[in-house]
């Protein structure tokens, strides 16, 4: 059973023991992106294989060269057992030192590339998580060597085992963090080609790995330049925004990856105005709207697919005309979604609130109709509300913006003392 | 608090139509009243970081999970059904991965197995195709076999080299062995 490893560690640890790992990890994370190289993987194991190995004898994994050659040549030599010598070889590969040494000897990327590439499915699964294992590595000596199987990974997007592309594309989305070189590779092997047909699979484990992986891709630093333009030019955020647009079922982790494909695409400001005639804004608004009674806005995470879908609107009305504003004056729900949101997420989750504030104020500037809906809805008091936030971040944001709103309610004659009663 | 029945429209498949606005004193623009605008924020700007860093606490699944995994029912073992392939299965999913690698891009003269139908579409071509050879000699018939790459050439050799230039492929891709080739694609086992 592979998943992602989050709910191992859930059981494995104590609530002490997440809090401190969550606090250094956001320490690292902030750090990382004020530097501008915040990056992270993905790991997928075994469930069931993951708990049998957390309760043995972790040093039997830490293995001396000698012992790396002499598992390789257990693989090459036994014939029966082949699959089960792969599977030792992949829990060796967990370890940092024992990838290092893997990588260094001599022949053994071609090895596992060719066993990656047999017929065998089982054998080839176990190749692929091998390989999975190793791009997760942290060590960029370990994830270049990991490139001369990008072509197969690839390739094996146009295949039709849902499993083996679910795979393909977590392990692509890992190495293509890793350097500019190895996203140069993958858009020449026709990554984003690939991507589209993987949009057209039915499975929603493959559909969450292509967003994954794409979002990886977008969030590099030359996105702009040579990849934010390949993507608009293949037409994969039509595809992305009806994939969006589908009923929420088992496939919220599937719309978190692709919103946040949306967000990177329309953040990095190269063709908006693609996007507005695809009927964006309105697709965001319905979408927005239609998440304030889904029955996942109860699930922990349901802010991963708000905050993006926010940004994206937020950022588009910078640049819609008119016509673009008439979803939101035909349908005031939206306005009404966002301070369900701010309202929803006050306790918890602080950014969520500064960024639907930031939208609002983007929906209301010089939109006399907007605002004038906001006044007649009552919703002044969800403002005064955050006010009284003891945060200080929200209380700046919550200030400056309804300094905002409130000069802009000051040219409405006559009603503002009323209304805000 | 959001007034009631704001939260019902929520709920309602009709549309919440806006009031009709109220009158504006349009601003002169006079020194020191202020002007509203819109403010766009580029992906890198500090104020997007919370919500950034929370992104990438989920993605390296320190976060708690979204959703439980199912688990697959084990049925009684079965054998693959396809003629000449006797391997045997106790899970419906590791039959489907089985038959999708093995069983389901596969030439119905040579038998040969490829991981995708573009790959097994150039194969049939260029291997089975009587008119190939014929129209080769007049026109370029060696697709690319990289997805979304329209490019045709004369030979597979020039194809290899193009494969190996443009699109930083292996020199020994698997699964571009020209006809002349007898050996068996998958010869390692």
């Amino acid at each position: 059973m592979w998943c992602a490893s989050k709910r191992i560690k859930k059981s494995q640890l104590t609530l002490e023991d997440l809090r401190v790992q969550r606090r250094e990890r956001e320490k690292a994370l902030r750090k990382a992106r004020r530097e501008q190289h915040l990056t992270s993987k993905r790991l997928l194991r075994d469930q069931t294989d993951e708990e049998a190995f957390l309760g043995g004898n972790l040093s039997q994994h830490l293995l001396s060269e000698q012992q790396v050659l002499q598992r390789i040549r257990d693989i090459q030599h036994g014939s029966d057992e082949k699959l089960k010598h792969l599977t030792v070889l992949r829990h060796a590969l967990r370890n940092r030192v024992t990838q290092l040494l893997f990588i260094r000897a001599e022949g053994s990327m071609q090895f596992l590339i060719g066993l990656f590439t047999c017929q065998f499915a089982r054998i080839q699964m176990e190749a692929a998580r091998c390989l999975h294992e190793l791009s997760h590595s942290n060590d960029p000596a370990v994830s270049k060597a990991c490139l001369p199987a990008t072509s197969y990974l690839v390739t094996f997007l146009s295949g039709s085992s849902a499993e083996l592309m679910e795979l393909c594309l977590y392990t692509l989305g890992n190495l293509s963090v890793e350097s500019e070189a190895a996203r140069h590779q993958l858009l020449l092997q026709g990554i984003i080609p690939a991507f589209s047909m993987c949009l057209q699979s039915p499975y929603v484990t493959v559909l969450e790995a292509t967003g994954y992986a794409l979002s990886q891709l977008l969030q590099a630093k030359e996105a702009p330049q040579s990849i934010v333009p390949t993507v608009l030019e293949a037409g994969l955020t039509q595809d992305i925004l009806k994939l969006l647009l589908s009923d929420f079922g088992e496939s919220f982790g599937m719309m978190i990856e692709f919103a946040w494909c949306l967000h990177y695409i329309i953040s990095s400001q190269v063709n908006n105005v693609v996007l507005i005639s695809q009927g964006t804004v309105p697709k965001l608004v319905h979408m927005l709207t239609k998440l304030t009674t889904s029955p996942y806005l109860g699930v922990s995470g349901s802010e991963l697919l708000i905050c993006p879908l926010v940004r994206c609107l937020g950022n588009l009305l910078t640049e819609v005309d008119g016509a673009n504003k008439r979803a939101i004056q035909e349908d005031g729900r939206v306005i009404v979604a966002l301070f369900f949101f701010i309202q929803k997420f006050q306790q918890e989750h602080l950014f969520v609130i500064q960024e639907c504030l930031w939208t609002l104020n983007n929906m209301t500037a010089k939109d006399p109709i907007i605002c004038s809906a906001v006044l007649h809805f009552k919703l002044i008091p969800v403002f005064l509300q955050l006010l009284g936030h003891s945060r200080d971040i929200v209380l700046l944001v919550s200030l400056s913006l309804l300094t905002v709103f409130l000069n802009h309610l000051h040219k409405i004659m006559g009603h503002t003392p009323v209304l805000c009663a | 608090m959001i007034p009631p029945e704001l939260l019902a429209a929520l709920s309602s498949p009709a549309a919440l139509s806006l009031p009709k606005p109220l009158p504006v004193q349009e601003n002169t623009g006079r020194a020191g009243t202020f002007t509203p605008s819109t403010v766009r924020f580029s992906r890198d700007h500090d104020f997007f970081e919370d919500g950034d860093v929370h992104r990438h606490l989920y993605l390296e699944d320190v976060l708690t999970g979204i959703g439980e995994v199912e688990q697959r029912p084990k049925v009684s073992e079965f054998h693959c059904q396809m003629a000449g392939c006797s391997q045997i299965f106790d899970t419906l999913e590791s039959y489907e991965l089985h038959y999708n690698t093995l069983h389901r891009n596969v030439c119905s003269t040579c038998r040969r197995s490829f991981p995708s139908a573009r790959l097994l579409d150039v194969h049939i071509l260029e291997w089975h195709d009587s008119l190939f050879e014929i129209m080769a000699e007049k026109t370029n018939m060696f697709q690319c076999l990289v997805e979304g790459c329209v490019e045709k050439f004369k030979t597979a050799a020039k194809r290899k080299d193009h494969l190996i230039k443009t699109h930083l492929y292996p020199s020994n891709f698997r699964f571009d062995k020209p006809k002349k080739n007898k050996k068996y694609v998958f010869s390692n086992f």
